[in-house]
């Protein structure tokens, strides 16, 4: 094993958790909605992508022309009938709507495509398969490359648009104070509806990639949902450039960990998200309070 | 005919009656003060009227046009602002972020970000700065801003010198003197009597939830404005009624 191979590998796979984070971080850090129907409904988009792909013959990265907005509206849907209605009743009552939400989905697409294994890969050549040679004999697979590129791009520009643009400041102060936005003659349920469409065309990109890079069911998204959460709470909530850094730890951790051990990806990721959490907990009250005043409230 | 009507406005939280059969006018280019003890509904109106609370009876008129149904948000389109208590800012946002939100209302004016820096100059330099570390002075003067930012026809402002030192007050009054000489029409809440009087063409005084005296800031003595204040007004008609 060389390390330099594996530090490459780690941060790509980083960039692929990012990705799948990216929606769920999204909703978590500015319109503060825990999403836990995130990985379902990103099984949801790959199911649209390969339905496409293997009835119609289109390329998956074609088919996101039709798919992208039809998560858009999905995510509209979302907002106005569940995510709206269940956040009047208190901050944790979206939990156990989207939790409810999850199981829906994934008994739908069950009843719906059965309990075979897809994937992707098959409709793109050879994409999955293929590397590039970066010398010194080591080689990092084109997917990889994409989907890291394709995840800074993502982030990058959403912190862009919400910082910079006029529709992201609105975003960001409906997330802050949804009473007073209207005040100043922004429609906040608009703002809303707009957010979750936006979180939700992330979610069918995550789509795209989970699907082109394993194979999924549908009942593998509650795994997608915690690589998800762990990536954004170790890039720290709110910043979406923190959760491609959450990604790359992530990512690390697991790659480094497989070659110690093959049972050790999983449990190095999940090690490190306690380690984050506690060392928080550990280092300022600060969280601890946060945590308690969200159980209280 | 007046800019801003009420017609017997009744507001509810609750079982609780706020405000109860509320009717009166403001005037273009009027300056109304609206006073009261804790408690007495002067709040709960404004925020009626700008829309942050819903009416349960009675109607609110902007030039004409019935606005009792509207939400807020549609409210500061056609020309009402309220600059809440407690200032309300998006404290992780800056000043000049704070003052473009405003724009999202669409409405055409001459208010830009630099002319609300002329008006509270105190604001320059800390146009870059996230609300969340302004001084109450300054803050309240980003809130009136973001208001004016609107362009509105009818401010409402709400306790605007509540929690401020007298200094910042002096400062954000004389922004508001400014605004009233160059013709804003205002409703303003106030707890200080005598600033009221000394910006107002007009005051009501409210006590449980009933405007019970209303007249010119000029005639009225500020004693007849007590008694109201306190309901000894009300008691004396009340014991002139059982006897």
């Amino acid at each position: 094993m060389s390390f330099l191979g594996a530090v490459i590998d780690g941060v790509l796979l980083g960039g692929y958790y990012a990705m799948i984070a990216c929606g769920l971080s999204f909703m978590f850090g500015i319109m503060k909605i825990i999403n836990l129907a995130h990985g379902s409904l990103a099984i949801v988009a790959a199911f649209m992508l390969w339905t496409i792909a293997e009835r119609l013959g289109y390329n998956p990265f074609l088919a996101l022309i039709v798919v992208l907005p039809a998560m858009g509206c999905l995510g509209w849907l979302l907002q106005r009938a569940v995510l709206e209605r269940s956040a009047r009743s208190g901050e944790l009552v979206p939990i156990l709507s989207t939790f409810g939400l999850a199981i829906v989905v994934e008994n739908s697409l069950f009843e719906y495509f059965g309990a075979d294994t897809r994937s992707l890969a098959p409709y793109v050549g050879s994409l999955s398969y293929d590397s590039f040679d970066i010398g010194a004999g080591l080689y990092v697979g084109e997917l990889a490359v994409l989907t890291f590129a394709v995840a800074i791009l993502l982030l990058g520009g959403l912190q862009l648009f919400l910082t910079y643009t006029p529709l992201g400041c609105a975003i960001r102060a409906t997330a802050e104070d949804p009473d007073t936005v209207e005040l100043v003659g922004v429609n906040s349920r608009f703002v809303n509806a707009v957010a979750a469409a936006i979180a939700l065309v992330t979610v069918g990109l995550a789509g795209l990639f989970l699907g082109l890079r394993s194979s999924f069911d549908p009942y593998v998204g509650s795994m997608q949902l915690i690589f998800a959460f762990e990536a954004a709470v170790i890039g720290g909530t709110g910043s979406l450039w923190g959760t491609l850094g959450g990604g790359i730890v992530l990512g690390i951790a697991q790659t480094f960990a497989a070659h110690l051990h093959p049972q050790g990806f999983l449990l190095a990721g999940h090690g490190v998200f306690l380690l984050v959490l506690v060392g928080r907990l550990y280092f300022s009250g600060h969280y601890l309070r946060a945590l308690l005043k969200l159980k209280l409230g | 005919m007046s800019l801003l009507s009420i017609s017997a406005l009744d507001i509810r939280h609750g079982l609780l009656r706020a405000v109860r059969e509320v009717t009166f006018q403001v005037g273009q280019g009027e300056t109304v003060a609206l006073i009261g003890a804790n408690g007495a509904g002067k709040t709960t109106l404004l925020r009626a009227i700008a829309g942050a609370h819903r009416a349960s009876r009675g109607q609110i008129h902007l030039d004409g046009l019935d606005v009792t149904s509207m939400p807020a948000y549609q409210r500061v389109t056609m020309g009402i602002a309220l600059v809440p208590e407690g200032r309300r800012l998006f404290a992780a946002m800056t000043v000049e972020e704070n003052l473009q939100l405003a724009r999202a209302s669409g409405r055409q004016g001459d208010w830009t970000v630099d002319r609300v820096m002329d008006t509270f100059p105190m604001l320059k330099a800390r146009r870059k700065a996230r609300c969340g570390t302004l001084s109450g002075g300054e803050q309240q003067a980003t809130a009136i801003g973001r208001a004016l930012m609107t362009n509105p026809r009818v401010l409402l402002l709400d306790e605007v010198s509540l929690g401020l030192s007298p200094l910042a007050v002096d400062l954000v009054y004389k922004s508001v003197e400014s605004l009233i000489a160059s013709g804003a029409t205002i409703l303003l809440v106030e707890q200080d009597l005598k600033r009221s009087l000394k910006v107002a063409n007009r005051v009501m005084c409210m006590l449980e939830g009933r405007i019970v005296i209303e007249g010119d800031a000029k005639t009225l003595t500020r004693e007849q404005i007590t008694d109201a204040y306190f309901g000894h007004h009300h008691k004396r008609s009340q014991a002139e009624k059982a006897s």
